[in-house]
């Protein structure tokens, strides 16, 4: 069968021989080498390996079963997000940034609205309710990150029951970001100056559905983790970093926490009214993978009482506004859902088609020119599922970004994959790398 | 108001002096919508607009920034910090290029700075801004301190060398090969400075104004509507 196969051929280079290997053709490898095989061999893996998280290429130079260099290629998925950023008015731009890291829109999201926010001035007359809803949502958004970390790392090492039930917890939270934003992903909810909507009734009855059920359910990652003795060989001691090695490279994230370091922006730094909230930071001491997933797993709990402190504020900020209060910055409109699907709501219409000139023209201003920002920089960094996503605006004083800078943590983490490589077995690169948790959406914009 | 005073400056806070810096011109824009030359009938053809962008702030700069300053000066002595600017509460610094490396050494090793975190690098091109057309814009945070200090280095179009600061920092290592790959810095003594992002053999630094963001013109409903960067705007 192999020999059909118009995908796997041989053919000399400069270099050596290469082979493309599709799978169940080793064979064909081990026969082509010879008698007198090379030593030293080099494997691409991917772009389109199912175990790199999206199109992560590895390359990496083997001797037997160790690995003895370890490179990364990236650029697959670059979507050039950033310079599309700079053609469009500061609201759009969230539709566009929320497609970056697609595993936590929320985070891109907030992080470059609360860079435009700084430049306008407005930090702090962003409503009450609008910044619950953030962190409610920013908190969602762990839980289902940090689950599908679990849920795909314990698929690639055999564990398919993590990722079976990885994928129904998941499901939940995406089922109640669809109720909340009307979106599974790429949201575009948060908005500069609020979010883009109120709680749709009922909603926070399904947050405590949600809660009572994730509190049943969490627990099984640890009991069937936790001390498995499989899980714990495949993940102990594999993909080790210390704190010098995390902070020379610029690590954040689960990573630096499971050297035992409790860096958090949430709690060093506070934004969106983190101060007010009642949590902890989890760490572990063992700076491998298996410190990684327990932190991972710690902090849904931690992400869990969160939501449950942000439930109880919003039941009583019912009917509160969730965009801020100046009508220069403001989007105008509340939006409803129509005969035909998502759009402005039937009242507002009403209003600037039939009652108010005015209040029309500000509407056609404001969504077709948007709003001016001062000219000026700035830097605002949250504490994302993956560790700290920045986000570097500058303005021009005009109506789009002049320049929009993301710092992904994915992109920042993986330079840390030959280290935690280099010296161990090819298996284990695999390991290392979901314990890195890197989403090529954001590491390549 | 006359029509060349610039527009949209950051508002002058009641708090004091030091955080109104005086405005720096990095660009000049003329009309609207993107009409140029004659045939111009937006009626918007005689606007002139200023791009002006914070300038340098005098001392005292308020909060733990003089501190810093300070130190950071006393460290690497005169010439190295060009300007310090102190704008929504975040401290800028532009060093000069070739005392690079040195400000960064200090600002990781000294004990009243020791900016351990590296938040790498990315670029600004201000086409107009003679020779000092490519910023690039570093972030560095302090755990020790619980600070955030920014970094800018400005080169000219023409030289646009940097040194790398990848031995101080080696999480700058693919920040700084990004910013090669879109802005075209060159960042010399950078262990391997290769694109990243864009393939090996593509043209041009994306990133940059002059480089065009490209598209189709799509059409809807018998009405074609152009690619973003080819539609008008407000300058």
């Amino acid at each position: 069968m192999t020999t059909t196969d118009p995908y796997a051929t041989t053919r000399e280079t400069t270099e050596g021989k290469v082979f493309t290997v599709t799978g169940q053709d080793w064979d064909s490898v081990v026969a082509g080498l010879g008698e007198e095989p090379e030593e030293r061999i080099v494997v691409n893996m991917g772009p389109q390996h199912p175990s790199t998280h999206g199109v992560l290429r590895l390359i990496l130079e083997i001797e037997g079963e160790t690995v003895t260099e370890a490179r990364c290629g990236i650029g697959y998925l670059h979507t050039g997000i950033e310079k599309n950023m700079e053609f469009r008015s500061w609201t759009q731009g969230v539709t566009f940034c929320t497609r970056m890291d697609y595993l936590s829109p929320f985070y891109n999201e907030t992080a470059y609205c609360l860079a435009v926010e700084r430049l306008l001035g407005i930090e702090d007359q962003v409503p009450e309710k609008a910044n619950v809803m953030r962190v409610l949502l920013m908190e969602l958004n762990r839980i289902s990150s940090h689950l599908v970390c679990i849920a795909t790392g314990g698929m690639e090492i055999g564990a398919l029951t993590v990722m079976t039930i990885g994928f129904r917890e998941r499901e939940m939270t995406l089922d109640l970001f669809e109720l909340i934003t009307g979106l599974r992903m790429n949201h575009a909810f948060v908005r500069p100056g609020g979010v883009a909507q109120d709680l749709p009734p009922g909603a926070l009855d399904k947050i405590r559905e949600y809660i009572t059920w994730m509190n049943k359910h969490l627990p099984e990652y640890a009991e069937l983790c936790n001390a498995n003795p499989i899980f714990k060989a495949r993940l102990q001691n594999v993909g080790h970093l210390d704190l010098a090695g995390c902070m020379a490279l610029g690590i954040s994230g689960p990573t630096v926490r499971s050297t035992g370091y409790p860096l958090d922006l949430r709690k060093t730094q506070p934004y969106c009214g983190y101060e007010t909230y009642d949590f902890d930071v989890p760490t572990w001491d063992s700076a491998d993978s298996y410190g990684r997933f327990r932190v991972r797993l710690q902090e849904m709990h931690e992400s869990l009482k969160i939501v449950e402190q942000c439930a109880d504020r919003l039941a009583k900020l019912e009917g509160e506004p969730v965009m801020i209060a100046d009508k220069k910055i403001g989007w105008p409109s509340q939006l409803a859902v129509g005969t035909d699907g998502m759009g402005n709501s039937l009242d507002h219409i009403k209003h600037i088609m039939g009652e108010s000139m005015e209040a029309l023209i500000h509407h056609f201003k404001l969504v077709t020119e948007g709003f001016r920002v001062p000219a000026g920089q700035a830097y605002v960094a949250i504490e994302s599922p993956r560790g700290e996503l920045g986000c570097h605006l500058v303005s021009d004083g005009g109506t789009k970004p002049y320049r929009a800078h993301f710092r992904d943590p994915s992109f920042a983490n993986l330079q840390a994959m030959p280290i935690m490589c280099e010296g161990g077995q090819v298996a284990d690169v695999i390991v290392a790398v979901a314990s890195l948790d890197p989403v090529m959406g954001g590491v390549d914009r | 108001m006359s029509d060349t005073q610039p527009e949209n400056l950051p508002a002058t806070s009641a708090a004091g002096d030091a955080q109104t810096p005086a405005a720096e011109v990095v660009d000049q824009r003329q009309g609207m919508f993107g009409v140029r030359g004659t045939g111009d009938t937006s009626g918007f053809g005689g606007l002139r607009r200023q791009v002006a962008l914070p300038g340098g702030t005098p001392k005292p700069y308020g909060s733990w920034f003089d501190g810093a300053t300070e130190r950071l000066e006393g460290l690497v002595g005169d010439g190295a910090i060009e300007k310090v600017v102190v704008d929504r509460n975040e401290l800028t610094l532009h060093i000069a290029r070739e005392r690079l490396v040195e400000v960064c050494k200090h600002l990781r090793d000294d004990e009243a700075l020791r900016f351990e975190f590296c938040s790498g690098v990315s670029g600004v091109h201000y086409p107009n801004e003679t020779d000092r057309e490519l910023h690039a814009v570093y972030h560095l945070l302090s755990l020790t301190h619980n600070r955030r200090i920014r970094l800018e280095v400005s080169v000219p179009d023409a030289d646009p060398h940097i040194p790398s600061i990848v031995s101080v920092y080696p999480a700058n290592d693919w920040h700084e090969r990004e910013t090669w790959d879109f802005f075209g810095i060159i960042f010399d003594g950078h262990p391997a400075l290769t694109r990243i992002q864009m393939p090996d053999d593509w043209p041009g630094h994306p990133q940059r104004k002059d480089y065009p963001l490209g598209g189709i013109d799509v059409e809807y409903k018998g009405a074609v509507i152009p690619p973003p960067d080819t539609r008008r705007s407000y300058n």
